[in-house]
């Protein structure tokens, strides 16, 4: 029986469990040895003109050995915007020089012999900030009173789209327009940003950070820093937790490299957590107006979403996030008119870029919004009204109006599972009943149909992935991906792909990544891509290792190519009919080496869908939501390994949940923020949850040959407005139409204030 | 200052600053580098040890407080012949972890859920758990694993005892 799709407990995990892994900060590497430590000193002013950096008192301090200025790396380019169609004028000095534009903007780094005198040190370098008018938000940005960068001339990084035409929902019997906020959240991996570098005397620099692709780090660093690609050398230890903030090189990890240069010695760097909620980017702050157009039957005509993008004090990856919005804006329904456009603007803040999901749960969670505000304008049940605009199933690709082509997808099955395992008309006749009774507890009922791109091209390059895999003479296999595992599981699902194909044992198999000498080519992790990227790479290096091994088997036994056939329980070659008799991979790999190294390219990206239902209790007298229960349907095509899947789909959902309840990344007026600790962040926790049930469904994909769509982001886009959907329900019989996310008890009891009032005036 | 302190068994005496952390201490001077850092507020959890049966959260702990203390971290559970910890075990089977980081402080942490109640519903392993944070698992198979430890037995939540006290 074949191990695929069966639940296999993780290889990595024995030392994971007994040993601990081995993350950057935690290297005791002896390349590394006598390194220094680097402390930030980073802008506590959100905008403003730096008058002066005064180092001298901090140089006189214990264990100081260098601080190192702007003025220090005047030989560095400035960073460049990254994207061409973004005006050049929108650079970034390495450390701030005339300008600040964010609290958690560089200024200096102290270098030090040991890691808490650079925290001492660094607090006495002196900078002088004279204040100006901080940008918060994307209607300040929007209104330009204020510059970021004066010489461009807006704060406007970049736009797609065009404006709706004036007649876009002429003929609608309905039309409901409200702005949908995407509020600003935190990634927050466990383990913050961390890096290391040493110059060998080959001028050759090799840098251990925690990323999602070392060959993109590596490529943006050696460009940053005007190096050759072969004088930069990235290895990635492992890493805990990344979603999305640590794809690609941030500024810091060059700036580490920079710095064991000046001071020829190895420096090491691990920022503090309250470091990381300011430094590292975040995610979604996206603004929308929403307008859904249709007929008093439950048909919708035409939708509209309006996408100001909140991209911080730099431009990074939320320049493009909306175009990934903007393509998935229909999402699952088959509406005939569809329009979005976006602007991305320059703030005051922090800069954001990629957050599990990456643009598509800001379109999932608007058109979701949307059908419910539909459905509630028409007295509509909002099941009936996704079910009526639903994409009938499919199974040749389908073209929606904003491009996108949906490879595979059975949408109202999804939804019909989905509304069985909650057992909706059960939940609805108690939700009847407490509305009745007047209960304080009411229930509510969240429903989200999703549908997203995974495996796309873009930042990553096309959509392909390289993998090698070669059996040595004792009988082992080493699996060279391309991808870059940080909690997905990759040592275990390579491993058990290729021994699938080839009869070795997982424990015999080891994976490898992240090191740019071993594997030069890669994508990384990101974006969902990895097994259908990734590991479909490793299924056909390993086929393709098999048709190597039958050519050069056949010569040794003197048989016909065509009768040799794997034997899983030799790992090798046997004649056919008699198995047990032929000759091992290992035996082969002894004559001449046994590796086959292969690029996988897929036809198209693809698109898995599922549907959510939530439910909550809401308690009207305080506003607090709890989530009873979340099932999920989420069809990622045919599931490699089910633990692992499942796996994925519960950290999603997690995500979802907190956007949807909690988490917020805060500024206050002058854009100091008022998040950048987890005492002051609410990061999800346990007894915030409900353990979650899954249903399964599984409609493979034609786009590679596992079958697989990407599962990473799933569960946080069906998850995040089926939350919000079911907090609002509850409470949708007081009146209350929409609440902003976080939907938090606060939000809550105002939304019904409000509503209590509008009714009563109402009723005058 | 000077401490002597017993972890995972071994005593050892060491030349500290009064202000280290606990888990400086067990990162960069024992070199036990399992215990991981997630915060500098008390919040995440990461850091969890057991000092003298409780667990505690070793960032918020100086050296200096745990002179002639027990600690145990996560390096300190398994058998001498390798064997894992219960909890480490039903970890690895509930598919408890992903990333890793949480998990070294998650695994001591459950271990302190089950010394209190060694038969927690799944509410109590979530309030137990309350102050250790997990970005990957959305802690659902973290509570399977607790529960799946505490049907072992007993000893799912105790550490293992010190070389000393075994002798």
């Amino acid at each position: 029986m074949s191990i695929l799709g069966t639940r296999v407990v993780r290889t990595e995990d024995p030392l994971f469990l007994t040993r601990g892994a081995v993350y950057t900060d935690d290297l005791a590497d002896e390349r590394l040895a006598g390194a220094l430590h680097a402390t930030f000193v980073r802008s506590t002013v959100a905008h403003g003109r730096v008058l002066s950096v005064d180092t001298s008192a901090a140089l006189e301090a214990p264990g100081v050995v260098a601080v190192i200025t702007a003025d220090d790396l005047a030989d560095l380019a400035p960073i460049p915007p990254g994207f061409p169609f973004v005006n050049a004028g929108f650079t970034r000095d390495w450390l701030a020089k005339d300008v600040v534009r964010f609290v958690g903007d560089p200024v200096a780094v102290v270098l030090t012999e040991q890691r808490y005198q650079g925290e001492d040190a660094a607090e006495m370098v002196a900078v002088d900030i004279d204040p100006l008018p901080a940008v918060v938000g994307t209607a300040a940005a929007r209104a330009e009173d204020v510059l970021l960068y004066p010489d461009v001339g807006t704060n406007v990084y970049a736009a797609f789209g065009e404006p709706a035409p004036e007649d876009f929902f002429a003929g609608c019997e309905v039309v409901v327009s409200r702005p949908v906020v995407n509020q600003r959240v935190a990634p927050a991996p466990l383990e913050t940003r961390a890096a290391s570098a040493v110059w060998g005397e080959d001028g050759r620099v090799t840098i251990w950070c925690s990323n999602q692709g070392a060959q993109m780090v590596q490529m943006e660093i050696a460009a940053w820093l005007g190096l050759d690609i072969s004088k930069v050398h990235v290895i990635t230890p492992d890493v805990g937790g990344g979603f999305g903030a640590k794809i690609g090189a941030d500024p810091e990890f060059a700036l580490i490299a920079q710095a064991a240069k000046i001071a020829g010695r190895p420096v090491r760097w691990s920022e503090s957590r309250s470091e990381n909620l300011v430094g590292m980017v975040h995610g979604r702050a996206q603004d929308h107006v929403v307008t859904i157009g249709g007929r008093r039957d439950g048909t919708v005509e035409a939708y509209s979403i309006e996408i100001d993008q909140d991209a911080g004090a730099h431009p990074r990856f939320a320049v493009v996030l909306p175009t990934l919005t903007m393509l998935m804006t229909s999402g699952v329904y088959a509406f005939p008119k569809v329009h979005a456009q976006a602007r991305v603007l320059a703030t005051n803040t922090t800069s954001t870029a990629a957050y599990r999901g990456a643009g598509r749960p800001e379109a999932t969670l608007s058109v979701e919004r949307a059908m419910d505000l539909f459905a509630a304008e028409i007295g509509m049940d909002p099941a009936e009204v996704r079910r009526k605009n639903l994409i009938p199933p499919f199974d040749s690709p389908h073209t929606t109006p904003m491009g996108a082509t949906y490879d595979t997808g059975d949408y109202v099955t999804a939804l019909d599972k989905v509304l069985e395992a909650v057992g909706y008309q059960e939940l609805r006749a108690e939700q009847a009943r407490r509305r009745e009774a007047g209960d304080v507890r009411q229930l509510g009922i969240g429903l989200s149909v999703y549908v997203e791109i995974t495996g796309a091209g873009g930042e990553a390059g096309a959509p392909s992935e390289d993998a090698s895999v070669e059996i040595h003479p004792d009988g082992t296999a080493t699996i060279l991906t391309g991808t870059s595992p940080h909690g997905q599981g990759h040592a275990t699902s390579w491993a058990m792909i290729a021994s699938d194909q080839l009869g070795i044992p997982l424990e015999k198999i080891t994976v490898l990544h992240g090191d740019t000498d071993l594997v030069p080519k890669g994508g990384g992790t990101m974006g969902s891509r990895s097994l259908q990227q990734g590991g479909a790479a490793v299924h056909q290096a390993a086929g393709e290792l098999v048709e190597l091994a039958r050519k050069r088997a056949a010569e040794k036994l003197e048989a016909n190519p065509e009768d040799l056939v794997v034997d899983q329980a030799l790992a090798g070659l046997a004649v056919r009919g008699t198995p047990g008799v032929g000759v091992t991979f290992a035996e082969l790999a002894g004559d001449e080496r046994l590796l086959v190294q292969s690029t996988f390219s897929a036809a198209a990206p693809t698109f898995p869908f599922g549907a959510h239902a939530v439910v909550v209790e809401v308690d009207t007298e305080s506003g607090k939501a709890e989530v009873l229960r979340l099932v999920a349907v989420d069809d990622a095509g045919t599931i490699l390994n089910p633990l692992l899947a499942d796996g994925q789909r519960h950290g999603g959902f997690a995500q979802g949940v907190a956007q949807a309840l909690l988490e917020e990344v805060l500024y206050d007026e002058d854009g100091n923020p008022t998040t950048s600790t987890l005492a002051d962040y609410p990061f999800i926790s346990a007894t915030e949850l409900p353990s979650f049930e899954l249903v399964e469904m599984a409609t493979p994909t034609p786009m590679n040959p596992l079958g697989a769509k990407g599962i990473g982001e799933a569960g946080t886009i069906g998850s995040t407005p089926a939350t919000q959907n079911a907090v609002i329900d509850a409470v949708a019989h007081l009146g209350v139409r929409h609440i902003d996310m976080p939907t938090t008890p606060m939000r809550v009891w105002r939304a019904i204030q409000q509503a209590g009032q509008a009714a009563g005036q109402g009723g005058n | 200052m000077q401490v002597s302190i017993t972890v995972n068994g071994q005593q050892r005496t060491d030349e500290v600053e009064p202000r280290l952390l606990l888990a400086h201490y067990l990162r960069d001077t024992c070199g036990l580098t399992a215990t991981n850092i997630g915060c500098d507020s008390t919040s995440c959890g990461a850091c969890t040890v057991v000092v003298d049966g409780l667990s505690v959260k070793s960032c918020t702990v100086l050296a200096a407080q745990t002179d002639g203390s027990q600690v145990t971290t996560l390096e300190g559970l398994a058998g001498p012949d390798g064997e894992m910890h219960p909890m480490q075990a039903a970890f690895r089977a509930e598919h408890g972890l992903q990333c890793g980081f949480c998990t070294p402080g998650m695994v001591m942490a459950a271990i302190g859920v089950l010394a209190d109640n060694p038969d927690p519903s799944d509410r109590e392993v979530r309030e137990g758990l309350e102050g250790n944070l997990c970005r990957c698992t959305g802690y659902h198979n973290i509570v399977r694993a607790v529960q799946t430890a505490a049907k072992s037995g007993p000893a799912a939540g105790q550490v293992p005892q010190s070389q000393e006290e075994r002798a």
